[in-house]
Parts: structure tokens; sequence; C-alpha cells
């Protein structure tokens, strides 16, 4: 039945306060959401007071000045800092995004951090990611043929069958989108998720794959598929600037295409 | 979930269900006659605005009245339960709950539907 209150140990404590030193001209609060699965201890809030002025442009670069000045515990997942990893995704200010392309300047006063909504947290910023990835590998993200390769060459493609794939095949997968989908928060158990769909449409609007039938076959089920109530936050979030709920729409029209 | 299931089990889970398309289009369809339907209905009731209840009750008899009376009460019923439905899917959980509140719901948007053109037929063929 649905529970209306967090578990005991869920609840989210105020956490320390670290002061900046002393004769720091801008400040600027950044409040990190911290757990730690080794100490028993409630997840909670810790306050540090940023150098602005001694700091990077963007959010990504402020964790790093933390973790590395000011508190070496912070955990969170980065690496190729311009957003084309999708590693640091997280919850900035109440929405997903990458810490690496939004700027300190982008976010209205204090800075919060979160890791990404409805996600089981391996510790601090850092979120398991296991179900997410199963569901990608569940749609096989690869391009499936009947005939042989063609000898000597590669599987050709027109200019305009290959513009169809253009805004589907830039997903990062850092699943921005698909945790900031409510459907995705009550069923990812059996909802695939808004990237995980864009992904499934990728393989669907490419030309040169020819198991489209057995890919609609496998997302045709209420929950796989028909759990995007076209909430529309996933295009919201998205930091490439993607639609994953117009990819949906598609797949859903190509369900309808190939029963009339 | 089981630590000793692999997260690709739990994703494949039972497969697809190879269904729900059906579903999907219906709810649209029958949105679109919804729409078509009650602006007819609400027209007719503003038209019909300070009319006793003989006028009314001819108002019904007209066949044209009666069969779209009755398309209306049916259309509307099915989009209903197809609707809740997938509330009731979004937020059950459990396979018996869900399975239970699936069976009520239809159950209970027949028997409204049923009740309603019932009440129509009466009145449309007098008695």
């Amino acid at each position: 039945m649905a529970k209306f209150a967090l578990p005991k140990n869920s609840k989210v404590k105020k956490g320390k306060y670290v002061a900046a030193p002393e004769g720091t001209k801008t400040i600027r609060k950044v409040h990190i959401y911290r757990w730690n699965p080794d100490d028993g201890e409630n997840p909670r809030m810790d306050t540090y007071e940023l150098d602005v002025e001694k700091c990077g442009p963007m959010v990504l670069d402020a964790l790093i000045k933390i973790k590395n000045e000011m508190d070496t515990t912070v955990t969170f997942r980065r690496s190729c800092r311009e957003g084309v990893c999708g590693s640091c995704a997280m919850n900035i200010n109440g929405s997903n995004t990458l810490a690496c392309t939004m700027a300190l300047d982008e976010a209205k006063g204090d800075v919060v951090i979160h890791p990404l909504p409805h996600m089981p947290v391996v510790k601090d910023l850092v979120p398991d990611m296991s179900n997410f990835y199963a569901q990608y590998e569940s749609i096989e993200p690869w391009l499936q043929t009947k005939s042989p390769d063609p000898a000597g060459q590669e599987r050709l493609q027109s200019h305009e069958d290959r513009v169809k794939i253009d805004g589907l095949y830039e997903c990062i997968l850092c699943a921005c989108c698909s945790t900031a989908c409510p459907s995705y928060w009550w069923n990812s158990d059996r909802y695939l998720g808004p990237a995980v769909l864009l992904q499934a449409y990728r393989w669907l609007a490419d030309s040169r794959d020819e198991m489209k039938g057995e890919r609609l076959d496998n997302l045709e089920d209420p929950f796989r598929l028909y759990r995007c109530h076209t909430i529309m936050n996933c295009t919201n979030v998205c930091p490439k600037g993607l639609n994953p709920a117009k990819a949906i729409a598609e797949i859903k029209k190509m369900m309808v295409e190939r029963q009339i | 979930m089981s630590k000793f299931r692999t997260p690709i089990a739990t994703a494949r889970g039972l497969g697809s269900a190879r269904s729900g398309a059906r579903h999907w289009m219906h709810q649209r369809v029958t949105a679109v006659i919804n729409l078509l339907l009650l602006l007819w209905f609400a027209g007719s009731v503003v038209s019909l605005a300070g009319a006793g209840y003989a006028d009314i009750i001819w108002w019904v008899r007209d066949p044209i009245v009666t069969v779209l009376l009755v398309l209306l009460i049916a259309n509307l019923f099915y989009h209903i339960r197809l609707g809740l439905q997938v509330v009731i899917e979004d937020y059950v959980k459990s396979d018996g709950t869900k399975a239970l509140s699936l069976i009520l719901l239809t159950m209970v948007t027949l028997v409204l539907a049923l009740l309603g053109i019932v009440s129509v037929l009466k009145v449309s063929f007098g008695g």
C-alpha cells in the first residue's frame, strides 16, 4: 500500500556546517546530501561556504573545490566535465541536470544538491544505476539485421534516413530524464523510462535496422512503454536538449501504424 | 529485489505482455468521441433551458437523441474504465489488490453505464 512518510532511517537530518576561511569576500552556500552506508546514520544535508571568487564557473567546479579543500569525504561521480559522459548527473536546486554544464550563476540562491531522485543511493551523490543499465541492455541497443553483411562495404543509409536519428543518437544516458519521471519513480521495475525508450526509438528510427517488428513486440506492454503519461518532465530536464517525450510518442505511433 | 537476482533478470522480468496498443488507441478514440458527444449534449441542454418536463421527455424520445444518449453513456463509461485502469496500474503494487481493483472497476462502471442506458431507453420507449 502507499506509504505517506519516509521510514525512520531515511529521514534527512541537518548536517554539519563548514564555514569559509576568514577574509573570504563572496560566499555562496552549497548544501549537499550526504549518506554513508557504513556508519548507520541517517542521511543529512551538509552546508559548505564556498569562496566563489576562487572557484570555477560550474556546479561541478564547486563540488571539486569542496572535495579538494573543505571535505574529502564528499562522494560524487564525474569524468569528462563537458557534458559528454553523463557521470555527474544529479539534482541541483530541484531539477536534474549535469553538474558540469550547469553554471553556479544559473542556480538562484543557495545551491542545493541531491542525488538523482528515487534511485537507491550508493553513497552521497552516487546513485545505483544497475537497473537503469539493465533496462538499457534489455532493449538490445545495437544494429540487428536479417540480411548478410554487405561484402566489402558498410551498410549504407541515405542522407534523409540519417537525419531521422538526429536528436536521438546524442543521448548520453545520464538518466536525468528517467529519474525526473514520476511514472519511472513509481514503476521503475517494469517501466523502461524515457532514456531507455528514446534509445529504443533510436534503433526503431534507423533505416538499417531489420528487426523493428521484434523490437516493437518487446516494447508493447502496459508497463514497459505505456506507463508514459506524457508528463514531459523528461524533455524539460534533458541537459542535452533532446526530446524523449517525442521519441516515446513516435513509438506509440508505430504501435498504431502496424495495427491499422 | 533479491540480491541474488541479476539486474538484467529483473529488467527482463516476465517479458513483454504484447498488448497495450489497443488500450491506448481506444482511450484516445473514446476521448475524441466524448468531446463531440458532450458538445452536442451541452448544446442540447442549453437549447432546452426553460423547457418543461414533457418537452424533455419528447426530446429524449426522438430516435436520434435516444441513440446519441445511449452512445454518450456507453462511450463515457468505457473511457472512464480505461482511464481509471491506468491509475490503478500506476499506484497499486500488489498483484492481488490490483486484479481485484480492476474487476471491481469494471463492474462498477458497467453497472453505472447500464443504469444510464436502461433509464434512457425506459424514457424513450415510455412506460
